[in-house]
């Protein structure tokens, strides 16, 4: 579980990137930060491994403070996935996924035998273990990004956009496998995204952050849709007047009666 | 012709000394330069005051340099030490800059990836930035090491062996045959240094071959793409 407790964050010229924000995270769920850009969400995710300092409150992983542990220590147990994948250019598909256990003392040999095995986990062709990261596609690389995440066996998952930078096919792929792999090791997910699409297909819980790190919502999909707490939010799940939409014989039409669906 | 038919041993005799004066001198400077580097990338403030302090040095004249340096070490003026250690503070004084750039430049997501991942400050900067900052730092270094190998005849001036004696030697008893080759073979002493530097380079740093490969391709491809288009 982890818990941001009255959480704020002012960088040093004076942005306030979160406001007394408090909220839990339960045990192996998913829940998805969502709010749109510089609205505070990769703020927030650091400050659970120690990247982002808290200006004032307190984060805490099964009741412990992040800020009494050692952040190398942390960073290790906890697996961290971002957008444009951070691969390290220097270290082919199997030694980054390796990465993190090597850093903790496993022998390299072993460490590539499980980078391999997990490979297949998130769905990589085994012959793409001696490529550099160049070498592979933006889907690819962020597949190798989930892996090095999990290479360690970590509790929790921060995911910060993770697939934010691929087309969307890929994109619906690479969620399709997250929910899988989610569904075999039931992780403590930690995910941000600026797409509420994404959100609600990924989120046991979502949290609607507003500007200003700020909370406008929170809930399971069913709740936040059903009841949109307030305009900000209705607007931004694209529940607004301006956007209803209609059915029109077989397609469903947004208001100008533009085709963006069609009944099953 | 003649001459250096009949002073093979001569040419090859000083050609190591200079190799020998110049590779210390070129390690020295990038082992040296590097520590440098990394203090003016990660406190900014110094960064500005440190790469002025390598531009005054690189202004210091080099023979009264050979000449004062001594002073300080507490060796000869002859001694090889003085030597490499003239050479080697151009080469840092040049490197300091290269280096401090080459470090900049290296993407901070792949840092902050490293750090995220449990990377402490050493390993860090060991294993990610050096590595990653390789390519340019190399780039540096072959300007550095060129620079070494044709400042080191100064030191003929002293009377240190190195193929400027060929230099001085060959003007002051007129053979001109002396004089070339003294300067072919520095060239080809530089030359040497450079390849084997790029040598070095493709061997520690694996992806960037295959970078290459892959940019040289792309090159190609896109040049046929003018051509036809
Ligand atoms: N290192 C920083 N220094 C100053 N301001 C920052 C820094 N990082 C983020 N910010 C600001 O804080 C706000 C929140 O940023 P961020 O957490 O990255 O938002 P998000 O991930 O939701 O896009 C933004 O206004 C951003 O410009
Ligand atoms: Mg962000």
């Amino acid at each position: 579980m982890i818990e941001f407790r009255n959480v704020s964050k002012s960088y040093d010229d004076g942005t306030l990137a979160v406001s007394d924000l408090s909220l839990i995270a339960a045990s192996h769920e998913i829940t998805v930060l969502v709010g749109s850009s510089g609205c505070g969400k990769t703020t927030l995710l650091r400050m659970v491994n120690r990247l982002v300092t808290p200006t004032s409150g307190q984060v805490l992983i099964d009741d412990v403070d992040v800020a009494d542990r050692n952040p190398v220590e942390l960073r290790r147990s906890i697996g961290y996935v971002m957008q444009n994948s951070g691969l390290l250019p220097h270290r082919t598909t199997v030694d980054n996924i390796a990465t993190v256990p090597v850093l903790q003392g496993t022998p390299a040999r072993e460490a590539r035998q499980r980078a391999v095995d997990l490979m297949e986990t998130v769905g990589l062709d085994p012959s793409m273990a001696r490529r550099y990261p160049w070498q592979l596609s933006g889907g690819q690389q962020q597949r190798v990004g989930v892996a090095r995440g999990l290479a360690a066996d970590p509790n929790i998952l921060l995911m910060d956009e993770p697939f934010g930078a691929v087309d969307p096919i890929v994109r619906a792929d690479l969620q399709r496998e997250l929910l899988r792999i989610q569904g075999e090791l039931g992780k403590t997910i930690l995910f941000v995204t600026h797409d509420i699409a994404e959100a609600i297909t990924l989120g046991d819980k979502i949290v609607i952050v507003a500007t200003g790190g700020r909370i406008a919502q929170q809930g399971t999909p069913e709740e936040i849709m059903a009841d949109p707490a307030d305009d900000f939010v209705t607007s931004f799940l694209g529940l607004d007047e301006a956007r209803a939409l209609h059915v029109s014989g077989r397609l469903v039409v947004d208001p100008t009666g533009r085709p963006v669906g069609r009944l099953a | 012709m003649n001459w250096i038919l009949n002073n093979v041993s001569t040419i090859t005799d000083a050609t190591w000394a200079h190799v020998w004066l110049a590779l210390p001198a070129i390690v020295l400077s990038f082992v040296v330069a590097i520590p440098v580097a990394w203090f003016a990338s990660r406190f900014r403030r110094s960064r500005f005051t440190l790469l002025l302090v390598a531009g005054l040095i690189y202004a210091i004249p080099s023979l009264p340099l050979f000449i004062v340096l001594p002073l300080i070490l507490g060796t000869s003026v002859r001694s090889l030490v003085n030597v490499v250690a003239a050479l080697g503070l151009y080469g840092v004084a040049l490197m300091v800059r290269y280096a401090a750039d080459a470090l900049d430049a290296v993407s901070t997501d792949a840092l902050l990836a490293a750090t995220a991942m449990g990377y402490g400050p050493l390993r860090r900067f060991f294993g990610v930035q050096l590595p990653l900052a390789g390519p340019a730092l190399l780039a540096g270094l072959r300007v550095v090491a060129v620079s070494t190998v044709s400042l080191v005849p100064v030191s003929a001036l002293l009377g240190v062996n190195s193929l400027g004696m060929l230099l001085t030697d060959g003007f002051q008893r007129g053979i001109l045959a002396e004089v070339a080759s003294g300067i072919g073979a520095t060239v080809v002493v530089a030359v040497a240094v450079d390849l084997g530097l790029v040598g070095l380079g493709r061997l520690l740093m694996p992806w960037e071959r295959a970078a290459a490969r892959r940019d040289a391709r792309r090159t190609t491809v896109e040049d046929e793409q003018a051509v036809a288009a």
